[in-house]
């Protein structure tokens, strides 16, 4: 433990032979296509499969009339129709299947359906929403009643529609099974969940719909919601063969939920010397036609609306409104990520207008251990957040602007000559809730089996825990390792036939399986012991075999009202600082370093936690600087990767780290979660350095070229 | 699986072309339609999947894959392009059963997270010790550009090509 052990799916993952979702094949299988909606609003007024049926090599063609079960889903409120019925509420939401002999064979059968809709009043402005009490949730914070202070600082504040954007699209493999269930090989973050939802909808039993999670091409929350597990067990069942579902790019782009846009009023009061007195916020979030998680994103903005700061005087409003645009919901960091732009953004005003660094006004209202957040919840484990700061603020800033014109803004494009260059620095402090909080019985199972093979002990761990690149798997063989001693770990292939593992989401999985296996393999270890006779001997009779649940500490519902309550069960804390250079006459930006301090408890795995640090900080990058679903009147305008832009390799600078290690004692090893928190503080920390450089307000994220040269 | 592709076009109208693929050394005859690009041929006809489709329009570099020793985007290849010439894919890397270099330095410096970039990033990177071009960390990082990785690995990508370029000298 606490070694960098290499991936054992690496070798794999390096030749080519790791096997994704989409690299899935069956002799005779089929392929699936989805038609989806053109309207953002529209009544269906017909639908004519006819002349797709009609084509030589389609299967099936399947709409709403054909959902076995239950004709809705959905992760908290089962909103979310399986196909449209009747009425679609989003552009791209599925209205018919195809299943066919080929890829485009499908595809084109799909477009040969005829649906005539009746195009009505799409509502796209989450402000309107709000006027219209179209809410998935409102969730108010009310703390003290001092709402006036010698120094006061107001913000408005925008963050644009990010996208995940994995680079492996959304694909899965349905196999009909000889009980009529279904056996789906699919890339997701939660097996159990997904089971959950299907099968209702096939009108199965849970035990005839089994799912083992096949290759995942990346995650970042928008595996979290069904994309077409039911759609490709329907078309499965229907045609009795194997079907396969791959969508391209474009389709990717709406066939999963995004983050969500945020519209932000904050003001904060404080006192000459930069103590803060109060912090009033509306934090608007739009979510889109579904709940999604929406309720969790709301619950996140709200208790950490004010970031890790302390104050006794708090009104927030966090909503999330329904609204006609593409569906939002979980992604990296989810909520905690648009109010941490907003109130480090503020911290900046204030600081300028206490004549104070972004460090100082930072470290004088830092929380620590002891503090108490503004849902009343004690921060009870360590928080050294002032501390983080200072390491921060002491790591060398990087060489002053390079003469070297390529390595300006704009690149070998040399589009400078550098006299309109000039560099930023900005700092940026976030604040993450790890696993799922507001009382959800968050838990994870894990079955640890000790069993003789070949004369030696054999360890295999079998949880249904979705690995998707942030190293998982390793950490379940490092913990069994350790714990029970024996070199040979085998961790088999998650799937259902175990308990549930919970979403490998909210940075939980090292934490909650985490504990599962340490707590299987104690049992295991107990066994042992109380057998007394040595292991080789015990194993002769059997194998030894422990399933065991884990449960971190409980959690509370936020009060609907005041907002108060103990609704985290760990809270984990990252630094940025940002040094940039921008060429203010065109308004391109360089990132020329980033340094990060975080506090992750307990380094579980270098490597893999530098892993997480590093593809955190640049989806925060992204955010800070590139990356929008650009949406207008419901309609996504740039569905590819050509016109939605994510970091390259150019884009991300070099790191400077430094990894803390204050444990929880609440956690198994001490550790605390580490893939979100660096998502949160990036994106402000880039947002204050060009602030920095340009001397512009820049109130909204993405910062793009014409928001600095036409400023 | 039907071998017809025809988008709308009368089938009479679309080429169907023989073409011979030589793909990791091994000689593939395939009748395909005219249109097929070589990626969907590596995948679907000739069942190699270790070349990855991220975008199908030659924006991520997850297709990457060898022809005639330059790195090609297989997305934007028409398979009947490749008639006569030697297709390297990542599949191919590997000799006798012993990663490549570069596979094994991906490995070390876990320069991926899920790995659905590492097939185009390592055929990349291979290319780019060929070229001479990674001369620097600088140079690495521009000509590593059209590789995508959402995971975020890029440092650890840099200082595998690096450790790569350092050992076997194929670089300045
Ligand atoms: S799949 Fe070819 S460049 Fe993306
Ligand atoms: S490792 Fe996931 S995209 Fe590069």
């Amino acid at each position: 433990m606490g070694a960098s052990v290499l991936r054992p799916d690496g070798a794999l993952k390096v030749s080519g032979e790791f096997a994704y979702s989409s690299d899935l094949w069956l002799d005779g299988m089929l392929w699936g296509a989805t038609l989806r909606s053109p309207h953002p609003s529209a009544w269906i007024r017909s639908i004519d499969i006819g002349p797709a049926l009609a084509m030589p090599g389609v299967y099936a063609v399947l709409t709403h009339e054909d959902v076995p079960g239950e004709k809705f889903y959905g992760l908290e409120n089962k909103d979310q129709p399986v196909l449209a019925i009747d009425q679609v509420r989003y552009q791209g939401e599925p209205v018919a299947l195809v299943a066919a002999d080929h890829p485009e064979t499908a595809r084109r059968a799909a477009d040969a359906i005829v649906v005539t809709y009746g195009e009505r009043e799409a509502v796209t402005d989450p402000r309107v929403a709000l006027e219209r009490r179209m809410l998935v949730r409102h969730q108010p914070v009310r703390v003290g009643s001092t709402f006036s202070a010698d120094v006061v600082v107001t913000g408005e504040y925008e963050v644009g529609m990010q996208d995940q954007a994995f680079l492996g699209p959304e694909s899965g493999l349905a196999v009909p099974a000889e009980d009529g269930g279904v056996d789906l090989y699919i890339a997701t973050q939660w097996l159990h969940v997904d089971q959950g939802q299907v099968a209702p909808c096939l009108g199965l039993p849970p035990e005839k719909v089994r799912l083992t999670l096949a290759g995942v091409g990346g995650a970042f929350g928008a595996r979290e919601d069904l994309s077409m597990q039911i759609h490709a067990s329907m078309l499965a069942l229907r045609t009795g063969k194997p079907v396969k579902m791959v969508y391209g790019r474009e389709e990717s782009f709406f066939g999963h939920v995004h983050r969500h846009p945020a519209w932000m009023r904050y003001e904060h009061g404080a006192t000459l010397d930069g103590r803060l007195v109060y912090v009033k916020a509306e934090i608007l979030l739009d979510g889109g036609a579904y709940t999604s998680s929406s309720p969790a994103v709301v619950g996140n903005a709200a208790s950490l609306g004010v970031g890790p700061y302390e104050v006794d005087n708090v009104h927030i409003d966090a909503y999330g409104t329904f609204t006609n645009n593409p569906p939002c919901g979980a992604m990296r960091g989810f909520g905690a990520v648009q109010a941490c732009y907003a109130y480090e953004s503020q911290m900046d005003r204030l600081a300028a207008a206490c004549g104070l660094t972004p460090v100082e006004i930072r470290i004088r209202n830092a929380v620590s251990q002891g503090s108490r957040l503004a849902t009343g919840q004690v921060v009870d484990t360590p928080a050294p957040l002032a501390e983080m700061l200072r390491d921060l603020d002491a790591m060398p800033l990087p060489e002053s602007v390079s003469r070297d014109l390529r390595d300006l803004p704009g690149g070998v494009g040399q589009t400078t000559h550098g006299d309109g260059v000039r560099r930023g620095v900005g700092y940026g402090v976030g604040i993450k809730n790890i696993c799922f909080s507001e009382g959800f019985d968050d838990y994870s199972t894990a079955r640890v089996r000790v069993e003789l093979l070949g004369g030696e002990p054999h360890v295999l761990v079998h949880t249904a825990a979705a690995e998707v690149g942030q190293g998982l798997v390793i950490i379940q063989a490092q913990i069994a390792r350790t714990e029970l001693g024996i070199d040979h770990v085998t961790v088999a292939p998650a799937d259902t036939q175990v308990g549930s593992s919970g979403s490998s989401s909210a940075s939980r999985q090292s934490y909650v399986t985490g504990g599962a296996v340490k707590t299987a393999c104690e049992a295991v270890r107990e066994r042992i012991e109380k057998d007394g006779r040595p292991l080789e001997v015990i194993l002769q009779d059997g194998p030894i075999e422990e399933t065991r649940e884990y449960r971190h500490r409980r959690t509370f519902p936020m009060d609907p009202v005041t907002g108060q309550g103990d609704s985290h069960t760990q809270l984990a804390l990252c630094v940025h600082r940002a040094v940039v250079d921008v060429d203010v006459e065109l308004g391109l930006v360089k990132v020329v370093e980033l340094a990060a301090v975080q506090d992750v408890g307990k380094i579980l795995n270098p490597l893999a936690l530098e892993g997480q640090i590093h593809g955190g900080t640049a989806q925060g990058l992204g955010l800070a600087l590139m990356e929008e679903i650009q949406v207008r009147d419901g309609k996504v305008l740039n569905p590819s990767f050509t016109d939605y832009l994510i970091p390259t390799i150019l884009d991300m600078p070099p790191m400077q780290l430094k990894i803390l290690e204050n444990p929880d004692p609440n956690a198994p090893y001490g550790l605390r979660g580490a893939g979100e928190p660096p998502t949160l503080s990036s994106t402000p920390a880039i947002a204050a350095a060009v602030r920095n450089a340009t001397g512009l307000p820049l109130s909204r994220v993405p910062i793009r070229p014409q928001d600095i040269a036409l400023a | 699986m039907a071998d017809d592709m025809t988008g709308g076009v009368p089938v009479a109208t679309v080429a169907r072309v023989g073409v011979t693929l030589t793909v990791n050394g091994a000689d593939y005859r395939l009748d395909l339609d005219s249109r097929v690009t070589l990626l969907d041929a590596l995948r679907d006809r000739l069942g190699m999947t270790g070349t990855k489709k991220g975008c199908d329009q030659g924006a991520c570099g997850a297709c990457t894959v060898m022809v005639d020793g330059k790195r090609v985007l297989s997305c934007l290849t028409l398979a009947a392009q490749c008639e006569g010439k030697d297709v390297t894919t990542i599949e191919g890397l590997a000799a006798d059963g012993v990663l490549h270099a570069m596979q094994e330095a991906f490995v070390r410096h876990d320069a991926f997270q899920c790995g659905y970039c590492t097939s185009g990033q390592i055929m990349s990177a291979v290319c780019l010790l060929a070229e001479g071009r990674a001369g620097s960390d600088d140079a690495i990082r521009q000509f590593m550009s059209g590789n995508l990785c959402r995971c975020g690995a890029y440092g650890n990508i840099v200082a595998a090509i690096r450790e790569v370029r350092d050992a076997g000298g194929h670089d300045a």
